[in-house]
């Protein structure tokens, strides 16, 4: 079995050569784009490098630093009225006698299981119809819907796998049902509620169809500039506030494993 | 009940009330019950319809047999070194949000684009001849790219909670791997690849801005008409049936994927 064979190592190498250029091309275009200042067909690579397009992105007509600013804003109030209102949710469904429980965690879920765009231009016209329209708060809402469910679903795991024993020990010891909440189990559910914020606040950050039809035309957060540069065919600013939406994507996927095991994402999922 | 209150009433504001007034908007037409929308969805856009739903079947078949070679790999690999490169780094595109993957697609397959650059590189092709990929096989690639980590990773941990007893029995019985991988495990995860190839279709047939970067000629996928029925035209009414359209598409591979599933015993 474990004899030599450099036939074997050699397809072994290309294979996953392949697969390296297939998943990390496309990442390493962008990034010469973000530092190329000239890059015209039929040149394999760019006939300047520099960081002048970053400057202008940048500045204060470039407007990233205010999209950044207010995509990160909505972000975090669209994280706390997800937790806000999941948690008491997830903890019902963990804990209490709900009826029809297995329908509500269903119900949580077919947000997940329709195509969201049509969902969308509906909000945005009922928003419209409220003055919702072109408001952050009307942005934070739509967010939010996305939020719920993998916050709910989250929460609800969470507060199931807290040991049940110790909050019937302090319930016992004369502790209120709030103080019991807030003392005992949402202490210990606090991993995975937080396991549910991270994913919560890297959604909105990401989120572009709900923003752009709710958004417009006030809300210009990172991803609606990104398009807008990219539609105006400005491949360099496009591709230097693409490279600022990739960090937070990929730091993420890096630290995941550290709080959330594959199979446990599975059975999420099953 | 009353901590589901809040929970319920956004679910209700923002889910089952757009979701009836798509279905009202779809089927009347100007207050009157009518079918004229969707005449006039499958007579303008009859086409796309049907592109969109090649589209993301296409991607889907192609991710899921992707995934279950590298999800498969890493199960049954006997090479440890391998199977730790490929689980480092088959993920990298799983939080990358699709507008990114499709600016990102959008030069790496141009015709001047890396891939391009690469193919002519090895001498393979001159440069006169490269060929862009901006069309449909560019949205099916940028779909692909990004949603196979996802369904990698939910049928790699259900392959690893396999119990590992009966496939090394079929291999000490002179199965191959791949025999192995075919004939034992891939039967045993069906139900997880079932939610993730429905989420990855649903996912797919609501993207508007890969479309849009990638492939917005004709023909093109149907939530690039619905954004121009409502911003170049605001007729609410062919963009909903469109909408209803693609809720009928969605429920129709959730039930063929399901009924497969039943047929193959699920563990759902």
């Amino acid at each position: 079995m474990s004899t030599f064979a450099p036939a074997k190592w050699l397809a072994y190498g290309i294979v996953i050569g392949l697969l390296a250029f297939a998943i990390f091309g496309p990442i390493l275009n962008l990034a010469l784009w973000a530092v190329a200042e000239r890059w015209y067909w039929p040149n394999t690579l760019p006939s300047q490098y520099g960081f002048e397009f970053w400057g202008r992105v940048f500045s204060e007509r470039g407007r990233a630093w205010e999209s950044l600013g207010l995509s990160i804003f909505i972000a975090i109030l669209t994280v706390g009225v997800s937790l806000l209102i999941s948690c008491p949710a997830g903890y019902a469904l963990a804990r209490l006698s709900v009826p029809f429980r297995g329908l509500f965690m269903l119900a949580f879920l077919l947000p997940q299981a329709f195509p969201n765009l049509p969902v969308y231009i509906n909000i945005a016209q009922i928003f419209y119809r409220t003055g919702l329209n072109g408001t952050v708060m009307g942005v934070v809402l739509v967010h939010s819907l996305h939020g719920l469910v993998l916050s709910v679903w989250i929460a609800a795991a969470a507060f199931a796998a807290v040991d049940r024993s110790l909050a019937e020990a302090a319930r016992n010891l004369g502790a209120s049902q709030a103080r019991t909440f807030f003392t005992v189990d949402l202490p210990l559910a606090l991993p995975g509620i937080m396991a549910a914020a991270v994913f919560v606040f890297l959604d909105s950050l990401d989120e572009f169809t709900g923003t752009y039809f709710v958004g417009v035309p006030d809300v210009i957060t990172l991803p609606l500039l990104m398009f807008n540069a990219s539609m105006g065919g400005n491949y360099q600013i496009a591709a230097i506030t693409a490279l600022i939406l990739l960090i937070p994507s990929v730091g993420f996927m890096l630290v995941i494993e550290r709080f959330l095991k594959a199979d446990v994402i599975a059975k999420i999922g099953g | 009940m009353l901590l589901l209150a809040p929970a319920l009433a956004l679910l209700v504001a923002l889910f089952a009330f757009p979701i009836s007034v798509s279905l009202l908007s779809a089927f009347s037409d100007g207050g009157a019950y009518s079918l004229g929308n969707f005449a006039r969805s499958f007579e303008l856009y009859g086409g796309d319809i049907l592109y969109s739903g090649a589209v993301c079947v296409g991607a889907v078949v192609v991710t899921d047999l992707l995934a279950i070679a590298i999800a498969g790999y890493l199960t049954l690999g006997e090479n440890p070194r391998i199977v730790a490169i490929l689980r480092w780094l088959y993920r990298w595109p799983l939080f990358i949000p699709f507008i990114v993957a499709g600016q990102m697609m959008r030069s790496f397959l141009a015709k001047n684009g890396l891939l391009n650059n690469a193919i002519v590189a090895t001498g393979a092709v001159d440069p006169i001849n490269t060929f862009g990929l901006l069309d449909w096989r560019g949205v099916i690639i940028t779909f692909i790219w990004k949603q196979l980590p996802f369904v990698t990773l939910i049928l790699a941990g259900a392959m690893a909670s396999l119990d590992r007893s009966m496939i090394e029995s079929a291999r000490n019985l002179g199965a191959g791997r791949l025999r192995a991988l075919i004939e034992i495990v891939v039967p045993q995860v069906t139900g997880p690849l079932i939610v993730a190839s429905v989420l990855t279709f649903v996912t797919l047939l609501s993207v508007l801005s890969v479309p849009v970067m990638i492939n917005a000629g004709n023909p093109t996928m149907i939530t690039v008409d619905m954004a121009y029925r409502i911003t170049s035209l605001g007729d609410y009414g062919t963009a909903n049936a469109l909408g209803v359209i693609s809720y009928l598409m969605t429920a129709a591979v959730a039930w063929l994927y399901l009924r497969q599933g039943i047929r193959s015993e699920p563990k759902l």
